[in-house]
This record gives structure tokens, C-alpha cells and sequence, in this order.
């Protein structure tokens, strides 16, 4: 009896989360990967069964291709880059300088401002000619750019974006970490004569290892997830230079209205995004030390 | 219990909202907001005046974002159910929304010999994107086409007479080249000319096109015509002045940034829509010409803007309401009236003819260019799946400009890729 009502007790307790899941999350995808064998219904002509059609227009498809080759280079990228700097700067303003609250604050801004914002002001530092960039440059003798306008440059250009708006983010948590962490630590590797980036290498960054696995997963989870400065700089373009999966997946989506089309891209990225935290779970957790 | 609930909450909303139980038509209404100005504004006092003049309808403007955004918000709004009554969307939506299956044509409603003359009202060039298969899907209403703006100031400096914009396609490189300033080291400080090429640079490359002879595609909107060598003359065109005559800025050109590179004499000549009017007269700080776009074989720009369709799932009495307000809001005087306060082109030739016009006309000449050059103008871009046939060409455009490919390969893979897109239009 009291086992029955252990077992009713835990499943109410679980439920208000479960029931917001299944409803927002786990049947959307299941509702997802059903539609992704259906063709995209269009006025009179309802959905019918087409199988692996929209898989195979996906393989042939070469946007798809550049988009996702875009997606890697743009994580391969910031993602690395965000993590350093996030790091650079939690240890910079851990240490006791003077000004170090209006430095976090300085730091962590990027992070409270609106991506659409954001994307508008660097849309300005990138403009040719007159902008922010291009004076600076040109002050000092250089050629004019079009930093979002050519194709080279432009995925670039985005990714310095991104690294700017997530670096800030990431620090929060590496400094969190670092207040947590015993100054014994410190002490007796200071009586012991470690340096201090022998003591960084050996102590402080296996022990930010646990934060380091939490944002690189949060890093990867962005890379694929953050589009908004997309909408507002580049559309996409120069010819999909700067095309990213969801946002190739919002155009075929909400622009050219091929819902199944774009049900079969949303599965690949639910693929890829399971891969990676199955990765980071399974295989990242095991080399993680934790206090 | 569910009902006895239920029947509670609608009384209490009926009791909320006696209106609700009037006999009132209530015709809600899409409108984007797509140019700068207090829009809203009018469009609100366009609707409190039509309800004035007609107490039986409710006239309820939702303002709905971009173009783009409110084909979205219309689309999805279809598909849950819900759509409006009527909305001004892009003419070039029209193949998307009968494909869709959502809207009616024009012509059911048309019945007396007045609404036959008001439909022939219209200038034909702006019917060119209202009419498909012998029926009218839309009706223009704030319609705009691309024209030049010039500083008249950069051109007495180059020694240009700023009353004379360029007339051709050769007079127009050798202005640019007139007008291009390098410094010292050989930066270029003002560009002669500017053609923007972000978001839809199709609606650019395809005056070109119409200047050089051809149109981009057929009218039943299932056939384009990127491979023509008219339409790679004319993008071979645009590409010299970048890498030939180095007259033009390098790569993608910005649509939005564009006026603001005008403003700030980073450019002498710019190409752009002739709803940026307004704008360019508010913030222009120097003396500016607008003039019809140069020649190639013959004058031509493509129109745009947006027309007012008519949704399936409405009734009868919202449709007559709707259709009502339609012809109310088109009439020569208030035409007239709404190109004068946003800078759109009137759709009518008899707005011109208005006293209000003429006496706008007189004051600010720029204003009537865009109706000189009307005569000269074709259908938009538009086929069945619109946006995705557009992408093809907009792909292949910027790949030229930034010089992956050449004009010609460009435009045989946007062909191909169309003809693989509408082949099941056919």
C-alpha cells in the first residue's frame, strides 16, 4: 500500500515538468519527424505520404550543404574562441584590481542587450565606408572593406558577433566557479612555490572542468540556435555565404511555406544537437573531475 | 459542468460587449507597415473616416510588420483558420496566395458598369501584377517603382550640368566616372554610382533587364527568362560598373544603408525606390535631382508595393464591406491624397489630375518622375512559389556581383534551378 502510494506520490511530483515536455517538447518532435514523410499540404491539395522524398530533395539539395558547412565552420569558430576569452576574462576580474565590478559589469553587458539590438549596432561598425571599421582602417591607411557584402568575409564577421555576445555569458559562470573554489588551494600552492600558471594548469582548470563541460554545451547548443543577427544583417546572403541551418530551415519554413521540407532539415538538426549532447554526456562527463 | 461553464463565459463576454450583438459587419484589416512617417496614423484616420461615412461596417486595421511579415501572419493565420478579411500585400504574393488557396478574385464582386469603369481606372502598368488567367486578384494601392536620385551639388563639382541626369546606359558610366573621387592613395572617397543588392537585388537586376529588352518572366507566373541574353547584358552591365569601370562599390550593397550613403556624399548617383522620396527630401542636405532610370535599348523599371486582396474565408456581407472600403480608399482624390502624405505613386492617371496633386506637383517636380516613367514600366517578379523561384535568381545575382561566377553562369544555374521549381506549375 504505502509502495503504491510512494509510486503515486512520485509520479505527481514529476508530472507538472513531464507534462510540459511531452506537450512542448517530445511531441512537437515526434509530430515533426511524422510530417517529415508527408508532402507540405498547399490549399486544396492535402498532405499525402511520400516516404523518404524529403530526405532525398535533402541530400541533393546543395544550400543544405553550405548551410550545414557554414554551421560547422560558424561552431568550429566561435566556440573554442568564446570559451578562452570567457575564461581570460573570469580570472582577470576575479583577482583583486581596482574598478573590477564596473569590469564584470563591462563584460557581462554584451549579454543583457537584445540580439536584434546588437545585430543593428554592428551593422553600423561593419558598414563600408563610414563606419566604425572602416575609419578606424582607413585612419590608418588601409583599403575599404565590405565586411558583410563579400563572401569571404562575411561568415567571419558574424562569428566575431557571436563571440563578442557569448564570451560575456561565460564568464559569469567560470567566475562563479572561481569564487566557489577554497583559497587553501591557492595557499598551499603558493607555501609549495607553484607558479602561477603551473597552478592554473594543474588546479584551476580541472577544477572548472564540470563549468567548462556546462557552457561548451551551452556553446554548441547557441551555435546551432542563434539566428536573430542573421534576420537583421545578412539575410542569409552574400548567395548563402552566411546561410546557418535554422535560419535556412525558417526560410523554407515561413518564407516558401514547404513545411515538409523544412520538417525533414528540422530532424537533421535535432539529429546533430542529440549527437552532441549524447557525446558531451557520455564521453565528456567520464574525463571530468568533480569536487 | 463544461457547458453550464462555458455558456457562463460567453454570456459574460456577450454582456462585456453589447457591440458584439449589433448587427455591425466587423472587416478586419492587414496592413504592413513598410515605409517610415506616421502611417498608422493614417491609415487610422483613413478607417475612422470611411465608418463615419458608412455606420453598418467595422473597420478593424491590424498592423501586421514588414511585407514579410505579414504574408507570414496572413498565411498562418489561413491555415489556423482565422484570416483576415482583407489585406495590403506585396502584388508579388499573388501566385503564393492562390496557390494557397487563399483568396478570391475581384470579379465576382464587380457587377455594376460604375465598378467595371473604376477597375479600368487603374494604370495598366500596376494590373500587370493584379491579373492572372483573365481575373483580378488585386487592386494597387500603394505602388511604387525604382527611379535615380542624383546630388546636383557633386555634379556642378565634377562639371556635370545638375539638370541634366543621364539619359543612357553610356552617359550614366561616364557621369560615374565624372563623379568617382579617389584620395591620394588611391581610396575612393565618393562612388559614382550605387545599386543596391541585399534582400532583392531580383527587383534591381531586373530594370536592367526590362532596359535591355526583356521582362524576367511570363504572366501566367510558370515560365522565367533568367538565361536571356538581354537579362546577362544587363547584369553584365551592372557588374562592369564595379569591376570594369570601378565606378560602383565592391561586393553586396546594402538596400537599407543606401539613402543614408547618399545623405553622407559617399555616393553621387543611387538607384532606389521612389517611396524612399520623402525620406531622401527630409534628410538630403544639399540640392538633389530625381530623374526617370537611363536607358540600355529602351527606358523601364519593374513596379512593386502592395495591393489589396480579398480572403476565401470571409462572408458575403464582409466581402461587400470590404470591397466597399476598397473603392472608397482608391478614389482619385484620396489616390491623390495618400501619394502626396507617404511618397507612393498615385495608381490612378486621374489622381494626377486632382487639384491637391497639381498643386504638390508644382511645388516638388521630383514627385511627378515616377509617373513620367510609369508609361516605361513592367510586371514585378512573380511566379507560383514566388519566393523560392526569386531566391534562385537573388543566389545567382549575388554570386556574380561578389564574382564567384560569371554573369552568364549565374544565370544558367538560376534558370535551372527555376525550371526545376515550376515545372510542376505547368
Amino acid at each position: 500500500m504505502t509502495r503504491t502510494r510512494e509510486w503515486i506520490y512520485a509520479w505527481l511530483l514529476i508530472a507538472p515538468a513531464m507534462i510540459l515536455l511531452v506537450l512542448f517538447t517530445h511531441y512537437p518532435a515526434v509530430a515533426n519527424l511524422w510530417h517529415s514523410f508527408l508532402s507540405t499540404p498547399k490549399g486544396s491539395r492535402p498532405a499525402v505520404w511520400v516516404g523518404a522524398d524529403n530526405y532525398v530533395q535533402l541530400v541533393e539539395d546543395p544550400i543544405f550543404w553550405q548551410a550545414l558547412q557554414n554551421n560547422l565552420w560558424y561552431a568550429l569558430g566561435t566556440i573554442p574562441v568564446s570559451i578562452a576569452i570567457a575564461l581570460l576574462m573570469a580570472v582577470w576580474v576575479h583577482g583583486k584590481i581596482a574598478g573590477r565590478g564596473l569590469l564584470r559589469l563591462a563584460y557581462f553587458t554584451p549579454t543583457m542587450l537584445p540580439m536584434i539590438a546588437v545585430a543593428n549596432i554592428w551593422m553600423f561598425f561593419y558598414t563600408p565606408e563610414y563606419g566604425l571599421l572602416e575609419q578606424v582602417t582607413k585612419g590608418l591607411g588601409f583599403a575599404s572593406h565590405n565586411w558583410l557584402g563579400s563572401k569571404s568575409p562575411a561568415l567571419a564577421s558574424l562569428m566575431v558577433v557571436t563571440v563578442w555576445k557569448e564570451a560575456g555569458f561565460f564568464m559569469i559562470f567560470y567566475l562563479a566557479a572561481l569564487q566557489s573554489m577554497s583559497p587553501s588551494l591557492a595557499e598551499a600552492a603558493a607555501i609549495e612555490g607553484a607558479s602561477r600558471w603551473y597552478f592554473f594548469r594543474r588546479i584551476t582548470f580541472p577544477l572548472l572542468m564540470p563549468v567548462t563541460l556546462f557552457v561548451l554545451v551551452n556553446a554548441v547548443i547557441n551555435a546551432f540556435r542563434l539566428v536573430d543577427h542573421i534576420v537583421v544583417m545578412t539575410r542569409g546572403g552574400p548567395d548563402n555565404a552566411t546561410a546557418l541551418l535554422l535560419y535556412y530551415i525558417y526560410e523554407i519554413g515561413f518564407r516558401f511555406w514547404d513545411s515538409a521540407y523544412a520538417a525533414a532539415l528540422t530532424m537533421v538538426l535535432l539529429a546533430i544537437l542529440g549527437l552532441t549532447a549524447l557525446f558531451q554526456f557520455f564521453v565528456l562527463e567520464r574525463r571530468t573531475h568533480y569536487q | 459542468m463544461l457547458r453550464s461553464i462555458r455558456n457562463l463565459i460567453l454570456a459574460a463576454l456577450a454582456a462585456l460587449a453589447p457591440s458584439l450583438a449589433s448587427a455591425q459587419v466587423e472587416v478586419p484589416f492587414y496592413y504592413p507597415v513598410a515605409v517610415g512617417g506616421p502611417i498608422t496614423k493614417i491609415i487610422d484616420g483613413l478607417a475612422a473616416a470611411f465608418e463615419k461615412e458608412n455606420p453598418g461596417i467595422k473597420l478593424k486595421p491590424i498592423y501586421t510588420g514588414t511585407y514579410q511579415d505579414s504574408i507570414t501572419k496572413a498565411l498562418t493565420a489561413v491555415k489556423s483558420g482565422e484570416p483576415p478579411v482583407t489585406s495590403i500585400l506585396l502584388s508579388t504574393d499573388m501566385f503564393t496566395l492562390i496557390d494557397e488557396d487563399a483568396i478570391v478574385p475581384f470579379d465576382d464582386l464587380i457587377k455594376t458598369p460604375e465598378d467595371q469603369a473604376w477597375l479600368k481606372s487603374f494604370d495598366p502598368a500596376f494590373m500587370e501584377n493584379s491579373q492572372t488567367g483573365g481575373k483580378t486578384w488585386g487592386i494597387p494601392f500603394q505602388r511604387s517603382t525604382v527611379v535615380l536620385y542624383y546630388n546636383k551639388e557633386l555634379f556642378r563639382e565634377a562639371g556635370l550640368d545638375p539638370n541634366k541626369p543621364p539619359q543612357n546606359w553610356a552617359e550614366q558610366v561616364s557621369y560615374a566616372q565624372k563623379l568617382t573621387k579617389r584620395d591620394a592613395s588611391g581610396n575612393v572617397t565618393t562612388w559614382g554610382i550605387q545599386i543596391p543588392s541585399s534582400g532583392f537585388p531580383y527587383w534591381l537586376v531586373q530594370a536592367l533587364a526590362i532596359q535591355a529588352g526583356t521582362n524576367l518572366m511570363n504572366s501566367a507566373g510558370t515560365q522565367t527568362y533568367y538565361d536571356r541574353p538581354e537579362v546577362i547584358e544587363g547584369l553584365t552591365y551592372w557588374v562592369d560598373l564595379v569591376n570594369k569601370y570601378k565606378v560602383h562599390p565592391e561586393g553586396i550593397v546594402e538596400w537599407g544603408t543606401t539613402p543614408k550613403d547618399f545623405f553622407e556624399k559617399k555616393v553621387a548617383m543611387m538607384w532606389t525606390t521612389t517611396g524612399n522620396l520623402t525620406n531622401v527630401r527630409n534628410n538630403a542636405k544639399f540640392d538633389f535631382g530625381v530623374a526617370m532610370l537611363p536607358a540600355g535599348k529602351q527606358r523601364g523599371s519593374p513596379t512593386g508595393g502592395g495591393n489589396f486582396y480579398l480572403f476565401k474565408k470571409s462572408t458575403p456581407a464582409q466581402r461587400d464591406a470590404a470591397f466597399k472600403f476598397i473603392k472608397w480608399v482608391t478614389t482619385p482624390g484620396r489616390a491623390a491624397q495618400w501619394g502626396i502624405d507617404t511618397g507612393y505613386v498615385a495608381v490612378r492617371p486621374d489622381a494626377w489630375e486632382t487639384p491637391a496633386m497639381k498643386t504638390y506637383v508644382a511645388g516638388f517636380p521630383a514627385a511627378a518622375v515616377a509617373r513620367d516613367q510609369l508609361p516605361y514600366a513592367k510586371a514585378e517578379l512573380s511566379t507560383h512559389d514566388n519566393q523560392r523561384v526569386t531566391k534562385a535568381l537573388n543566389d545567382g545575382l549575388q554570386a556574380a556581383l561578389t564574382g564567384t561566377k560569371t554573369p552568364e553562369a549565374a544565370m544558367k544555374d538560376a534558370q535551372r534551378e527555376a525550371e526545376r521549381l515550376l515545372r510542376s506549375f505547368r
